[in-house]
């Protein structure tokens, strides 16, 4: 079973469709004591950091989310949901994430529009265990105004070019996480959102 | 490369799509939900659905067409008209819209952004501007649909809304709207340039030459148009094919 957080504030529909299309059981959760049943989870992106996090400690989901990391299981964060994963985010003043990978989410200082808002490919650094390399140089949906600087350069999975090279999503162990929206970028995205389901899926047969 | 959007508008009025010649003999294009199937299909970037007879309507029609349209596609969309307050804007986004159109309510809370910002996020905060030739290199700001002036220069209308937190400009030339005689491509390059944020180019799309200035000239970074693709004079991607042929960055 496939579990996507949620915290209250937008709808999920989308994440939690584009999982149900390939038949892969899934359910939106608002109990952190759920994440246990999981082989695979979801934390979206919906609305700004601080309230997010805010939103998440309240819950108790802060720490079941870093559990559930830390227990090996496959995770997938999107858009926010990359973001929150770091140390902190000068969004809206200095935040403190989850901290689960070192680094900082910073905001776009350039001549081009801001919010970074569209389609824009991603290159991979780097092979992925789970999104399947025939993605390389495709256009997937973006939009934010901030994204992370990773520490550990070695956790870059692909990056996308807007005026800067910035990381459009990172991997490590167990943990994918992108700053494109797969639920919203068609059928491209729809394939990134199997290869995920598939991954979840194996990781169940170990 | 980011690409540049196209993005075909569905104005909806009573849970139906319509398309008004300057905002008034609505002729019925169909089902919103059957429409916005057919752009996600055919590869359109993102949609808009404009409620156009909202602003003191009963609301729930549009609640309930936003969320059977988010069920249907995976292609990001924004919901605009009428909308007045933080709680529509929170029902709209759990309904499934990606993101809001603001419009006359900015005129009196301007503020409405800043809060909808703090909650959603920039990227969900659209301050739609209807902007009429009122002089040279002049243009005001109009609300309720066209039907009035506000005396406010469009220039540090959008100025005004980007500071307050708007993460995009949905900007509409009432001088062409329903013209089909192309954007009014001085105020679209004004406005582009002088804000950071996004601006999508509306009102007056005739022909596939239109879109391209709308970029080019006009220095859009997303064009809409409305009846072109309603009818069927054009398919997304004869627009896209066009314009990638002429040296736009698409995306097919």
């Amino acid at each position: 079973m496939i579990g996507i957080v949620n915290y209250q504030r937008g709808n999920l529909n989308n994440v939690y469709r584009a999982f149900t299309s390939f038949g892969f059981e899934t359910e939106i959760t608002d109990s952190p004591e759920n994440l246990e049943r999981y082989n695979g989870l979801v934390l979206p992106g919906v609305g700004a950091f601080q309230d997010a996090m805010e939103t998440l400690k309240k819950t108790g989901f802060d720490t079941a989310i870093k559990n559930y990391i830390q227990s090996g299981r496959p995770f997938m964060g999107i858009c926010l949901g990359l973001q929150l994963l770091f140390e902190e985010s000068l969004e809206f003043g200095k935040t403190k994430g989850l901290g689960v990978l070192k680094g900082k989410v910073v905001p776009f200082q350039i001549s081009l529009k801001v919010p970074h808002m569209g389609w824009n490919q991603i290159r991979f650094s780097k092979p992925s265990r789970f999104i399947q390399s025939d993605l390389n140089g495709e256009s997937f949906y973006f939009v934010h105004s901030y994204f992370v600087v990773p520490e550990e350069k070695e956790i870059i999975l692909s990056t996308t070019s807007y005026e800067i090279d910035f990381v459009s999503s990172i991997e490590k162990d167990n943990v994918f996480a992108c700053q494109f929206h797969p639920e919203k970028s068609q059928k491209k995205g729809l394939k990134m959102i199997k290869n995920f389901g598939d991954a979840c899926a194996r990781y169940t047969s170990h | 490369m980011l690409s540049k959007r196209i993005i075909p508008c569905l104005d909806i009025d009573n849970g139906r799509v319509v398309k008004g010649v300057k905002f008034l003999n609505l002729v019925d294009a169909g089902d919103p939900v059957e429409n916005a199937k057919f752009y996600d299909e055919e590869g359109a970037d993102e949609l808009i659905l404009l409620d156009i007879t909202a602003s003191s309507d009963n609301r729930s029609i549009l609640f309930d067409t936003v969320k059977k349209v988010a069920d249907s596609i995976h292609t990001p969309f924004t919901v605009g008209g009428g909308i007045r307050t933080i709680e529509e804007i929170k029902k709209l986004i759990q309904a499934g819209a990606d993101k809001v159109s603001l419009n006359t309510v900015l005129v009196k809370n301007p503020e409405i952004i800043s809060e909808g910002a703090r909650k959603f996020g920039s990227q969900a905060m659209v301050a739609a501007i209807d902007a009429k030739r009122v002089g040279e290199h002049k243009w005001n700001i109009f609300i309720k649909g066209g039907r009035e002036d506000t005396g406010l220069d469009a220039l540090l209308w959008a100025s005004k809304l980007e500071s307050l937190g708007a993460g995009e400009i949905l900007l509409t030339s009432m001088d062409k709207d329903g013209t089909k005689k192309g954007y009014d491509l001085e105020l679209v390059r004004t406005i582009s340039e002088t804000v950071k944020i996004p601006v999508i180019a509306s009102g007056g799309v005739g022909t596939l030459e239109d879109l391209y200035r709308g970029i080019t000239e006009g220095k859009a970074d997303a064009v809409l148009a409305a009846s072109i693709f309603h009818f069927r004079e054009y398919s997304i991607r004869q627009v896209k094919e066009f314009l990638k042929e002429k040296g736009v960055s698409i995306r097919l």
